[in-house]
């Protein structure tokens, strides 16, 4: 059965993150191209200009390359505003040693933003949050913002029906865009959506103010990734950003005993001047982040997008956001809103994140297993500074790590190219170069190459 | 459409060459803050074909006709300029066609400011 959106046909929106502003601004964009009259709603209590947690949705805050370039394509440049930083290279480290690996076209093409207005403890709200300007675009387009929290919904003869403060207002088409950090998964199971809810585990970000000057000096404009020993870490990160540094640990539940380890591993202590402690007090928040997809996220009038469905592992959940919320727009408003319409036209897309994701699942199984080896690592250290140092040879490694770590292409992709046997003869090569005894010995200290 | 100044891409100074007519274009470009001129070069001697601005997307012709640049682009004073690489973008577009949409729709004006020019030389004949 088909239900199509008609003129003057309203849509409620709940959460008004990423995915809830950019489901509102792609349903009034395609609406607009057919002449279709919609009325978005987003149903949002924060106030992202704010600093600190009332306006901030805890995130790591990297615009992936892969998402700046579709952002770009469908007209949206993130501006001066929101970009803290842009990000062209990034510090692989080790216990041992670090290697600058520069991106191909030496281009500024990965943006670290706040979420929110900063930090707790930021000078002055010198720029806006992804989430404000995000949720600016979807207003600028018609979608009327209401500052409130929906406390329950109904279902009026067929319809779906948010209760707010004031009264019931009944709408067309429900978009649910509430995250994973949020207690409000009651209200879709009270509409009857039988689903399994997403699989989350604990993530730790915290923001060290440790001023513009030592950010531009210790951390420039390059993403720094380390490659520790420390168990159940998958990723773990430094972003620079204005006056901050971003640090970002994702991995299964991350505890303060593993925070703590981690802020004593060397390569940590080799990226701050001998002096530097961790502040106490600085802000920091341990989100659930989704692992697992729901099990269905849409049932008639009714559609999940962003984390509280499906999102991409570790890397790029903003982009996740966005494919989510384009895809549910592009079959609300050209297909319809039935269980059907969602299943043929959302669920293709909801689908190839999450079959990405086993893709995802292996390869950090793989960088798991490459911590507990010595050598091994140390062949990655070797292969990486290898390909800066030498123009002419191929940046197999460098690539699948930046791809990887920065979530800008499929897990997919970069699995099959990590299965490329002259990229395994040439990292076991340099395996066995850097192996005690072996023809050379990497350096301790920090190999830096240009291409 | 948003045209405020964007953050990202790379820096070029007046004058420098982002994309040079003749070579094979693999990636089209987005002004995040700036200007450039567009040149028609011929025998020494060179036709300005057009300026860009913040916003404006161009080198698109060559990821869909695949044949080398048709003019040069330089920056006008300091210029901040986004790439997008065609595979990436090809293959979104299969995934997702509306991507294309606002690049059809700049082509789109382009053509309709040629044919406007195209009256004018007509009738100036």
């Amino acid at each position: 059965m088909n239900i199509p959106l008609e003129d003057g046909s309203r849509v409620a929106v709940i959460g008004g993150g990423p995915a809830g502003s950019l489901s509102a601004y792609f349903l009034l964009t395609f609406a607009s191209r057919v002449g279709l009259d919609l009325k978005v709603d987003i149903f949002e209590p924060r106030d992202f200009t704010q600093p600190g947690p009332g306006g901030c949705n805890m995130c790591a805050g990297i615009v992936s390359e892969s998402l700046i370039q579709f952002l770009a394509s469908d007209g949206i440049n993130l501006p001066t505003t929101v970009v803290q930083r842009g990000i062209d290279s990034y510090v692989l480290h080790t216990d041992e040693t670090s290697v600058t690996i520069d991106t191909p076209l030496h281009e500024k093409r990965i943006a670290a933003v706040h979420r929110g207005g900063g930090p707790r403890d930021v000078s002055e709200v010198r720029w806006g949050g992804l989430d404000g300007y995000l949720l600016g675009l979807a207003q600028q387009l018609g979608a009327r913002v209401v500052k409130a929290r929906v406390s329950d919904v109904a279902w009026d003869q067929g319809r779906p029906q948010v209760q707010l403060r004031e009264g019931p207002e009944t709408y067309d088409l429900l978009v649910g865009a509430i995250g994973v950090n949020s207690a409000s998964w009651r209200l879709f199971e009270s509409l009857g959506l039988s689903y399994t809810r997403p699989k989350t585990t604990k993530a730790y970000i915290t923001e060290l103010n440790i001023g513009t000057e030592d950010v531009n000096r210790l951390f420039g404009s390059s993403m720094n990734l380390f490659l520790t020993d420390l168990p159940r870490v998958d990723f773990a990160g430094i972003i620079p950003k204005g006056e901050f540094a971003t640090v970002c640990l994702l991995g299964d539940d991350i505890d303060s005993e593993l925070v703590e380890s981690f802020f004593n591993c060397d390569a940590i202590k080799r990226c701050f001047p001998a002096a530097w402690e961790l502040q106490q007090g600085a802000c920091h928040c341990s989100p659930w982040i989704n692992v697992r997809e729901a099990s269905k996220p849409f049932m008639d009038r009714l559609v999940l997008v962003g984390d509280c469905g499906a999102t991409r592992l570790y890397k790029d959940g903003i982009g996740a956001a966005y494919r989510t919320a384009k895809a549910a727009a592009l079959a609300a408003v050209f297909n319809g809103v039935s269980e059907s319409d969602f299943q043929e036209h959302y669920l293709p897309a909801y689908r190839a994140i999450s079959s990405d994701n086993r893709y995802g699942e292996l390869l950090f199984g793989v960088v798991h297993r490459v911590h507990k080896f010595r050598p091994l690592i140390r062949g990655v250290m070797r292969m990486a500074a290898l390909e800066q140092k030498n123009p002419g040879m191929k940046r197999r490694l460098s690539i699948i790590l930046w791809d990887m770590f920065t979530g800008s292409a499929p897990y997919r992709d970069i699995f099959f190219r990590a299965l490329d046997p002259r990229f395994w003869g040439r990292f076991m090569w340099e395996t066995a170069l850097a192996i005690p005894g072996g023809a050379t010995q990497e350096r301790k200290g920090v190999e830096h190459g240009h291409q | 459409m948003v045209t405020s100044e964007g953050a990202m891409g790379r820096d070029y100074a007046d004058q420098e060459v982002i994309c040079r007519q003749g070579e094979v274009g693999d990636r089209m470009y987005v002004i995040q803050s700036g200007r450039a001129v567009v040149v028609h070069e011929t025998a020494g001697s060179e036709v300005v074909l057009g300026e860009l601005t913040t916003g404006d997307i161009f080198g698109e012709m060559s990821i869909f006709d695949r044949q080398p640049r048709s003019a040069t682009v330089r920056a006008v004073g300091s210029a901040k300029v986004l790439t997008l690489d065609r595979r990436a973008f090809l293959t979104r577009v299969h995934q997702d066609p509306s991507l294309a949409f606002n690049i059809l729709q700049k082509m789109s004006l382009r053509i309709r400011a040629l044919d406007e020019e195209l009256q004018h030389l007509k009738r100036a004949q």
